[in-house]
């Protein structure tokens, strides 16, 4: 389960890499999800006693109060800041680069126009 | 003022370098004070940059200093003079604050920013910079006098730079035509000898220093005040044109006279006193043979130099033939504007005639501090007897009156309009050139090391952060632990084979597929919201999903006013296609061991034992102290409660910042049109679609079943928000959730009903939202302050209520509900504050429509008169 857990957070970091490497403003905000992603994820595998399944850390009444009968809140109260985070950050983004275009007059992301060449698919 | 006061009064040597930039800057605006003016505005640009350099200079040298005494405190830094002096880094020390010290004291070679700093008003010249500014730096080299000098180093670059500024400043003084040129030219010169003095290593001359600053100030400061005098009842301060004054103004006169007899040395004035000792200590410096010689003929000659610029003072401004062309016909000056002259010439002849008695007291009080302790053997007196200073002076003053007959007679022949030898070396053209390089040199090494351009900073940023992922590792190994692993399940493996493929499909379909890719992209964040509930995790999981409708449908909104594929742009060639490629294949490159290096991080961190945690007291502190039993709820609102309203603050601010951005968004004028797809549609269909110009917003009539439909979801929809909300502390749920779930809600009708339909039947106001939210949430925090806890404390109450059970209260819930409003407010505004502009594009195609139609029946009417298309 780890292993998976593991190539998942890779494979999310590197298409988020990749698209945040890419032209197009589009593609960085989509590059920059894709890596959000990745690093809650990787902020919530750091429970203590690594992944439980089936503990939610919700007390129930005669179960003793310790990490081997609940999931580690800690790392999963910093991703939920984390999520909420992210959401006003792409807003924010989508916002910026609406404008930038508007004004720009292209969505590259140098905000010029760049070459008079249609680029590869 | 105050930062001069400062100056002087500190105790500690990086508060004296604070308090010089104050200065510098002070003066920068004060000589901006005319800024309509050109030479003022490039007079205290160059006084800034030249004074404020030295002051940057000066900070990094008064570091240097503290690093060597390791104390900042001015008592220990002056008690450490020999540990100082033997340091390695004296050297360096010294420069620097030399640097300061002679910038800001118009040394030789700065000297040239005082001249033109004189595009000030008068009395600002006069008080900074002659009187009190300039000092500052004469200043500082005595304050640090008992510190610093004693060494051939010190003897050398002050001595020297005495020198120089001293016969620089002397000479050119004598070839100005502006009054107040003149004047800021004797400044540098006396400045000069006050420096000079410092320079000779001895505390004789060191008090003479300090006796002489005092005598300056008080002649210079009422020659700038004759000279302001001059200047506002005559309108010029040229000597050329100015002539015979003594008879319009002859008090003025007289008090110019004395005052500039006092800064040419002539006996019985006190500028007289001071240049007798300056001349004693050059006689009696004891140094190599050929500077013994030196000395006392430079002072000698310098001595002539200000009797002969003092002459050119008096003589041609207030002695001849009155002057006929003056813009304004001269007077005496109302009482109260000479006042101030004629208490400092006073000052002068009391202190020329009486030295003992007037200054005597002030003056060891004064040099005390500079040599440090004990004060050498000098005397006040007006008459030594006939010795060699005395020798000097007169010789200075006979060489003088020479000097300037001589200069008058060349001078009535034309042929002395500028010093000879001066305009070649000119400081001003120096200092500029010296920018213009700077400049250059600064757009060069931008242009060779910076870049504008996001995609490389985007590269550097990604391969900086995996080089500095990597090189710890590397060093350290990144050793994969013993931990028992969970068994593997196929569904989890078959939910992220999933999952990846949307991820590397979204980003492969993001630039020309953009719907593609976000429907992609949701897919992957549906894996990751399954993730969260997989592991325990049922707060994440409702977050998550809500963020990611939440989303998507801002994405969406923007999306249609991103452009279109251009298809008229050439084909590129092979060479470019190529370049393409490889520029890809590093990116590839990069993004695939990024990728690698954080599944392998990720792996070796979740197969490793983790030490202790502070999570364990969140678990049995949960009920007991924060009042329920969802510890991750508990947490945000209770334990890390200032966090979450560190977030809710943000989230608000990012919200009027969208909303301040659209308020200026002008879209593309390409995107403004319909979008094809509304324009296209079939004959035989019967909406309103079929003229879409026409429509307001969201076509009206179309849709009706899901909008009622939508409509009666409402209110179960705020039912869900509502228990979610009330859940929150006791099982998953909570204000956040609540607040997305309620926003999607109100969302819903935006997308059935229509922006307008909706804002006319429920008028929303979501800054009033966020405003509300943020109140509720500080107050609750501010009322644990009320009752003597820290800020934020939460408290919880248990009620029993007949029909519900027990109920219970935590004060938290009130946090809660401040972060439901301001989570509700703010997704609203960012999301109608985006849909809004689609309603803007309408109206602009009405506009339009409206405009096409006037053209034609303008056209219909008079064919000829056609005229543009308004465009806005």
């Amino acid at each position: 389960m780890e292993l998976i857990l593991a190539l998942a957070i890779g494979v999310l970091t590197g298409s988020g890499v990749w698209l945040l490497l890419r032209p197009r403003t589009f593609q960085v905000i989509m590059g920059l999800s894709l890596l959000s992603y990745a690093v809650n994820l990787f902020i919530f595998s750091m429970g203590r006693l690594g992944l439980a399944i089936d503990k939610e850390p919700v007390l129930q009444p005669g179960l003793p109060q310790d990490l081997a009968h609940y999931a580690d809140p800690m790392p999963q109260a910093l991703t939920l800041t984390a999520i909420v985070i992210g959401f006003a950050m792409t807003a924010l983004f989508l916002v910026v680069l609406l404008a930038s275009r508007g004004m720009a007059g292209t969505d590259h992301v140098d905000g010029t126009k760049g070459k008079d060449v249609q680029e590869m698919p | 003022m105050g930062a001069m006061a400062g100056v002087v009064l500190s105790g500690n040597i990086i508060q004296i370098a604070f308090f010089w930039e104050l200065t510098s800057l002070f003066s920068f605006l004060l000589i901006g004070y005319w800024h309509h003016r050109k030479d003022a505005r490039r007079g205290a640009r160059m006084a800034l940059t030249v004074t404020g350099t030295g002051g940057l200079a000066m900070l990094a040298g008064m570091l240097v200093l503290g690093h060597i005494v390791g104390s900042y405190d001015l008592d220990h830094v002056l008690a450490a003079g020999r540990l100082i002096q033997n340091h390695p880094l004296y050297l360096t020390a010294l420069v620097l604050i030399l640097l300061g010290a002679l910038t800001k004291s118009a040394q030789f070679p700065f000297h040239f920013w005082l001249p033109h700093a004189m595009a000030a008003p008068t009395p600002v010249s006069a008080y900074l910079h002659s009187a009190t500014m300039v000092k500052a730096g004469v200043f500082l080299m005595a304050r640090l006098w008992p510190a610093l000098s004693g060494t051939e180093e010190w003897f050398w670059l002050v001595g020297g730079a005495g020198l120089a500024t001293l016969l620089v400043g002397g000479y050119a003084a004598m070839f100005q035509n502006d009054l107040k040129g003149l004047l800021a030219y004797s400044t540098i010169s006396h400045l000069g000898l006050i420096t000079l003095l410092l320079g000779l290593n001895s505390p004789l001359a060191a008090v003479a220093a300090v006796f002489h600053i005092m005598n300056h100030a008080t002649f210079k400061a009422s020659l700038f005040m004759a000279v302001g005098i001059v200047d506002h009842e005559s309108g010029t301060r040229d000597i050329r044109r100015l002539s015979g004054l003594r008879r319009m103004m002859p008090i003025t006169a007289t008090l110019a006279m004395v005052a500039s007899a006092a800064m040419a040395g002539v006996p019985l004035l006190n500028g007289f006193l001071s240049k007798e000792m300056f001349f004693a200590e050059t006689v009696y410096v004891n140094t190599t043979p050929m500077l013994e010689w030196l000395l006392p003929v430079a002072a000698t000659v310098a001595g002539m130099f200000s009797v002969a610029y003092s002459l050119r003072f008096t003589v041609d401004v207030f002695f001849g033939p009155p002057a006929t062309d003056l813009p304004r016909p001269p007077h005496e000056p109302p009482h109260w504007m000479r006042v101030p002259v004629e208490l400092l010439v006073l000052a002068c002849l009391v202190v020329g005639t009486l030295p003992a008695w007037s200054v005597g007291a002030y003056l060891a009080a004064a040099a005390r501090p500079v040599v440090g302790g004990e004060l050498p053997t000098y005397s006040l007196a007006v008459w030594h007897g006939f010795n060699t200073p005395f020798v000097m002076s007169l010789v200075a003053l006979g060489g003088g009156i020479t000097l300037y007959a001589l200069l008058r007679r060349q001078r009535a022949r034309g042929m002395l309009d500028a010093p000879p030898l001066m305009h070649h070396l000119s400081g001003q053209r120096m200092f500029e050139h010296l920018l213009a390089a700077l400049t250059l040199a600064g757009r060069n090494g931008r242009r060779l090391l910076g870049t504008s351009r996001l995609q490389w900073q985007m590269l550097w940023l990604a391969a900086a952060a995996l080089v500095a992922g990597t090189l710890p590792l590397w060093a350290r190994g990144l050793p994969i632990g013993d931990r028992v692993q969970l068994p593997l399940s196929p569904a989890f493996a078959l939910l992220w084979l999933l999952g990846a493929v949307c991820a590397v499909a979204a980003a492969w379909q993001a630039k020309y597929h953009r719907l593609a890719a976000l429907t992609l992209l949701g897919g992957s964040g549906l894996c990751v919201c399954l993730t969260f509930l997989w592991f325990s995790a049922p707060d994440l999981a409702l977050t998550q999903i809500v963020v990611e409708i939440v989303t998507t449908i801002l994405i969406l909104l923007g999306l249609r006013w991103l452009p279109r594929r251009d298809e008229s742009l050439r084909v590129p060639t092979l060479a470019e296609e190529r370049r393409t490629q490889l520029r890809r294949y590093r990116d590839l490159a990069l993004a695939l061991s990024a990728g690698a290096g954080m599944a392998l991080l990720s792996f070796a961190m979740m197969s490793r034992p983790f030490p202790d945690s502070t999570s364990t007291f969140f678990l049995e502190r949960a009920l007991t102290d924060g009042g329920g039993t969802n510890v991750v709820n508990v947490m945000l609102v209770d334990f890390r409660g200032f966090d979450t309203f560190g977030e809710i603050v943000v989230l608000g601010i990012v919200a009027l910042t969208v909303y301040a951005l659209l308020r200026r968004f002008r879209p593309a004028r390409e995107v403004m049109d319909l979008p094809p797809q509304q324009r296209a549609l079939p004959a035989d269909v019967d909406t309103d679609l079929t003229n879409p110009r026409q429509t307001a917003d969201t076509a009206v009539g179309y849709l009706m079943v899901p909008a009622v439909l939508v409509r009666l979801m409402l209110p179960f929809a705020t039912l869900v928000a509502v228990y979610l909300f009330m859940r929150g502390h006791n099982e998953p749920g909570g204000g956040f959730v609540a607040g997305l779930v309620f926003s999607v809600a109100l969302l819903l009708q935006y997308i059935v009903s229509g922006t307008s339909w909706v804002e006319a039947h429920l008028p929303l106001y979501p800054r009033r939202w966020i405003g509300m939210g943020l109140l509720t949430a500080l107050a609750t925090g501010l009322g644990a302050l009320a009752w003597g806890y820290p800020f934020l404390t939460s408290h919880t109450a248990h009620f029993a209520l007949p029909v519900v059970g027990e109920i219970h209260v935590a004060s938290a819930l009130f946090f809660d509900i401040g972060v439901f409003t301001l989570v509700v407010g703010s997704t609203m505004l960012i999301l109608t504050g985006i849909a809004h502009q689609s309603v803007r594009s309408h109206r602009y195609n009405n506009a339009r429509a409206d405009d096409e139609a006037a053209e034609q029946a303008a056209a219909a009417t008079a064919p000829t008169t056609r005229g543009e298309t308004a465009w806005n």
